[in-house]
């Protein structure tokens, strides 16, 4: 019991990963695949903060007074870099679906490799 | 959880971005009560605002919606099952949360909260930010911050090479498809 109430925010982040995982592999459509991706992201960013968290801690904002407890700002920085890095490529990949979708007029997976197909 | 369950399901492509923006909003309410309010922020404006925008604007360009999924049902699933389980297992010997003896709190953040004979901590000595992210952000990792808005300005000229100029290239592409169909037939 004890190690469930430890680990549940790894449980958590795991299982939020593997439903972005899953959108990616098992749907054909590119935007959902997108949003995959994103899920699979935010489980990340979740998995560091939670690892940055110290018990009776407060947010890492220097206040007056001896032996108040901060959480680690180490992992806050890093995420908040891969936030809009990961912003960044969510635009770079919609943009290219947009493309995709002017030049074959679908963006669903199958269709698309139907038409290579028949193309070559 | 069941936001992102929903998410998979739903068909409707409107609807998963919107649930997306809930999941992004969700996340941030997860990350304030971890102590960690400017990732909450920041994840807020640009996950459940920015990413949203973009999605829906696409949309606007593209279809509002995706085809039932056809092929193997349960490979993926049997993939992500045996995935998760490794995962759980790998954590079995992790730090428990919140634990302030784990190795992330060993490294180098004491450095920017060790006590300073004058002006309190160090990171507010060396900086004069009191709040350490910031610190840390703009002062520490300086170079790291460069290269993020580095990432950014490549992947706004990307955005414009791939979507620019289109209005220029439209005929090309149209007689490229007219080509592409004549050949279908």
């Amino acid at each position: 019991m004890e190690t469930f109430l430890g680990l549940y925010n790894y449980w958590v982040v795991i299982f939020l990963m593997m439903t972005g995982f899953y959108t990616v592999i098992s749907r054909g459509n590119l935007v959902k695949k997108v949003v995959g991706l994103n899920i699979f992201q935010v489980s990340v960013f979740l998995l560091y903060i939670s690892m940055g968290k110290v018990e009776g801690g407060t947010a890492p904002i220097l206040v007056d007074g001896q032996n108040v407890a901060y959480s680690n700002p180490l992992p806050s920085v890093l995420i908040l870099t891969a936030i809009v890095v990961g912003v960044a490529t969510t635009g770079m990949a919609l943009a290219l679906i947009v493309r995709i979708q002017e030049e074959y007029g679908s963006i669903e997976e199958d269709e698309i490799l139907k038409m290579e197909q028949s193309d070559a | 959880m069941i936001t992102t369950v929903q998410i998979v399901r739903v068909r409707s492509l409107f609807a998963t971005v919107m649930l997306t923006g809930i999941f992004s909003l969700l996340g941030a309410g997860w990350m304030m009560t971890l102590d960690a309010p400017d990732v909450a922020f920041t994840e807020a404006a640009v996950g459940a605002g920015i990413a949203t925008v973009l999605m829906l604007s696409t949309l606007a360009l593209t279809t509002r919606r995706s085809k039932t999924p056809t092929g193997n049902k349960l490979l993926p699933l049997l993939v992500v099952g045996v995935t998760g389980a490794l995962l759980v297992w790998a954590t079995l010997d992790m730090p428990h949360l919140g634990d302030p003896s784990a190795p992330v709190h060993q490294h180098v953040a004491p450095r920017y909260l060790a006590q300073k004979e004058i002006h309190g901590h160090a990171a507010q000595a060396e900086t004069g930010v009191p709040n350490v992210v910031t610190a840390v952000l703009g002062s520490y990792r300086g170079y790291d911050t460069l290269g993020e808005t580095t990432v950014i300005f490549t992947a706004a000229i990307g955005v414009m090479l791939v979507l620019g100029g289109r209005r220029r290239r439209d005929d090309a592409s149209s007689k490229r498809k007219g080509k592409a169909k004549g050949k279908a037939a």
